[in-house]
């Protein structure tokens, strides 16, 4: 619980809601314009380990979860983020991370999803050959090759 | 300056992914290193949204061959997570004991081709012999060598029958000794001393900004095992250490992965000893999977791996995320194959486990400006093999 | 007639080519199993080649990927004739439980032509040989 009093102090007013799941399990929803300083926080202040980070299609909207492990405590922190689904952008966090290099561009071709000062932002796991634009959103189709 | 472009692979089935490395090289040093990724990609993610819960840990399985009980047990977890359950005593220790025998198993065969990549097909073909029993251990209790099918929510789908536990622990009797000479042929071993120390060294500040995990971070002193930090299956009924090593370099991992084997050992038989005496069901039943969301983790032979489902109160899953413990590892290569030589690469892939399962790989080198064609896959393994007989030269061994 | 000395010449010694075009790599730990001392498929003369273009049988196995195809039709044309397929595994005979997958572009015989099927989730490394064997029986 001592993780949950940190960020409220930390980040008092700028989260906007802290779910618990279970004890180990934290969700907390932030904006994302404020994603770099608390990535910063948790990656650097708190020591938490990158895990991941998971983009969902929510029909209305799309949500990155960047999963962070606290290993010792066995923590696991999601910081969740709404971006608009017309117009998904967000700030990359490579920056800060590294390792969320290869996540991102995965993101930005299964989903969609630009991130802002990317250093390497292409393609990973697909190329042109497939016929199938963003294929992990809800509505994708495969398209009729020319 | 000129630089010449090494592409390795792109077949050259590495884990869910098998991948496709492009080393720039000047002279015999590596500058840089792109992975390209892809190749084995099949849209698992994509295909999970389609299935039912159930049928999930079947197709889970399939991610990777070598860990195909890992994703499974992580994946229940995450489900369980979410359903916020707990399971029957008995399926928590067959869960740990299917777990350990696949990272006996796992390690064997990462020792054997690690072996293979140096020249010493010796102990390819010792490590490879030793690691059949443990599938024959595997094909009793659960009817097939690989994908055992044993994981379910709430549960395990199959017991482990009280008959069959004299015989499992006299095949593992048998292996200690056998494992123990392994070990120390590869450990004291001069030449393999002379080829793997101070080779593709990870500090504790890469492993953090890659976020490396397993027996990679072992290796380099970061102390992250999520069977201890995580309790789950029977790691907290059981006694066991978690090995530890300081250099990070391909010796550590070596060595933090023959140790780990022993532990298994360790784990396995006091849950054998703790079967005979439990008695009860094995599963719990689950019928319906609310909405909501779950984290799950694994500690796979090859690190932590990690899933994340989310639940809309259908019968399948809305999202579910997996991370695979290669994904986080093999961006390492960035840092530990920087500065080295082409004849090492090898071995420092190979000191990554990124599943190697192949060793005819597609490999060729190209002159970067003339395109033409240098070495191919076998010359790259011909050349790590030459300098292992050059190191036996120095060292004053005998060429056999 | 040359083609003929040739596949009498085969039987003896095949070389084969091993290649993952999408798979879950049990498959491919089976066939590498095949070389280690249980198995030991050198009995039959067998040997692991280093290059496509030094082997008389390809074997294929996992679904043919999206981003993979265009490579697999390359490599079939780099085999030396005569030469033989043989599809591994489920996914390689029918694309398994990947069928439904965006990225999936085979089953294999949809892309290039395969001799022998050898179906399984893995197969184990006795039905590989056995399946080798038919193959043999087929080249006679």
């Amino acid at each position: 619980m001592d993780t949950v009093k940190r960020l409220q102090e930390r980040f008092d007013g700028k989260i906007r809601n802290i779910s618990l799941h279970s004890d180990k399990r934290i969700y907390v929803d932030i904006d994302k314009d404020d994603l770099i300083e608390f990535v910063k926080f948790v990656f650097i202040d708190l020591d938490a380990r990158f895990i991941t980070a998971s983009g969902i299609d929510l029909l209305d909207n799309m949500e990155i979860l960047y999963h962070f492990s606290m290993d010792r405590s066995d923590v696991v922190v999601s910081l969740r983020t709404l971006l608009d689904r017309e117009n998904p952008e967000i700030e990359s966090i490579v920056p800060v991370v590294k390792g969320a290099s290869n996540i991102e561009r995965e993101m930005y071709e299964l989903l969609g999803i630009k991130f802002k000062n990317h250093p390497d932002l292409k393609r990973f796991l697909t190329d042109d050959s497939l016929d199938v634009v963003y294929p992990l959103r809800k509505d994708a189709k495969r398209q009729v090759k020319q | 300056m000129k630089k010449v472009v090494v592409p390795l692979g792109p077949y050259h089935p590495l884990f869910e992914e098998p991948e496709y490395f492009e080393l720039y090289c000047d002279g015999e040093l590596v500058v840089d290193v792109e992975w390209k990724a892809g190749y084995n990609h099949r849209g698992i993610e994509k295909i999970s949204e389609s299935k039912h819960w159930d049928q999930v840990t079947f197709l889970i399985e399939r991610i990777c061959g070598i860990c195909s009980t890992s994703h499974p047990i992580a994946y229940c977890n995450a489900v369980e997570d979410l359903l916020k359950m707990d399971i029957p005593e008995r399926a928590k220790y067959i869960r740990s004991i299917i777990g350990e025998l696949e990272r006996i198993h796992s390690h064997l065969l990462w020792a054997g081709l690690a072996g293979h990549f140096l020249g010493y097909n010796t102990v390819f073909m010792w490590a490879w012999k030793y690691r059949e029993p443990i599938l024959d251990i595997m094909e009793m209790i659960t009817g097939n060598r690989n994908h055992y099918a044993m994981m379910k929510i709430g549960g395990v789908r199959r017991d482990i029958e009280n008959e069959d536990i004299p015989i499992m622990k006299k095949i593992l009797d048998e292996l200690k000794p056998k494992l123990e000479m392994l070990t120390n042929a590869v450990l004291d071993d001069p030449v393999l001393a002379a080829r793997l120390k101070g080779v593709g060294v990870l500090t504790k500040q890469n492993i953090k900004d890659y976020g490396a995990l397993g027996p990679i971070a072992r290796a380099s002193g970061v102390d992250i095992d999520v069977r201890r930090d995580s309790p789950h299956a029977a790691y907290d009924l059981v006694e066991w250490d978690v090995v530890l090593c300081q250099e990070g370099d391909v010796f550590s991992k070596a060595v933090v992965r023959l140790g780990e084997c022993f532990e298994s050992i360790k784990i396995i038989e006091q849950c054998l000893d703790r079967l005979t005496k439990i008695k009860g069901e094995i599963s719990f039943e689950v019928r319906e999977i609310p909405p909501g969301e779950g984290i799950g983790h694994y500690e796979a032979p090859r690190g932590e791996c990690f899933h994340y489902v989310r639940s809309d109160g259908t019968s399948r899953p809305f999202r579910h995320k997996i991370r695979a413990p290669s994904y986080a590892n093999i961006p390492t290569f960035k840092a530990s194959c920087v500065g080295q030589t082409i004849s090492d690469v090898t071995i420092i892939l190979a000191g990554v486990d990124p599943c190697y399962c192949c060793t005819e790989r597609a490999i060729t080198v190209y002159d970067a400006s003339t395109k033409k064609k240098l070495f191919n896959g076998k010359d790259l393994i011909l050349l790590s093999q030459e300098k292992t007989k050059k190191i036996k030269k120095q060292l004053g061994f005998k060429d056999v | 007639m040359a083609l003929d000395l040739k596949t009498k010449a085969l039987k003896k010694s095949l070389s084969v080519f091993h290649l993952s075009t999408g798979s879950c790599n049990n498959c491919d730990i089976e066939i590498l199993d095949c070389l280690t001392p249980r198995f030991d498929i050198e009995r039959f003369g067998m040997t692991l080649a280093g290059s496509i273009k030094h082997a008389d049988v390809l074997l294929v196995t996992g679904i043919v990927t999206v981003k993979n195809l265009s490579r697999i039709k390359v490599l079939y044309q780099q085999m030396p004739k005569p030469g033989f397929v043989v599809a591994i595994g489920g996914c390689a005979c029918t694309g398994g439980i990947f069928r439904d997958g965006y990225q999936m572009a085979g089953p294999l015989d949809r892309v290039i032509p395969v001799d022998v099927y050898i179906p399984g989730c893995p197969p184990k490394p006795e039905a590989m040989i056995a399946g080798i064997v038919k193959l043999l029986e087929k080249i006679k």
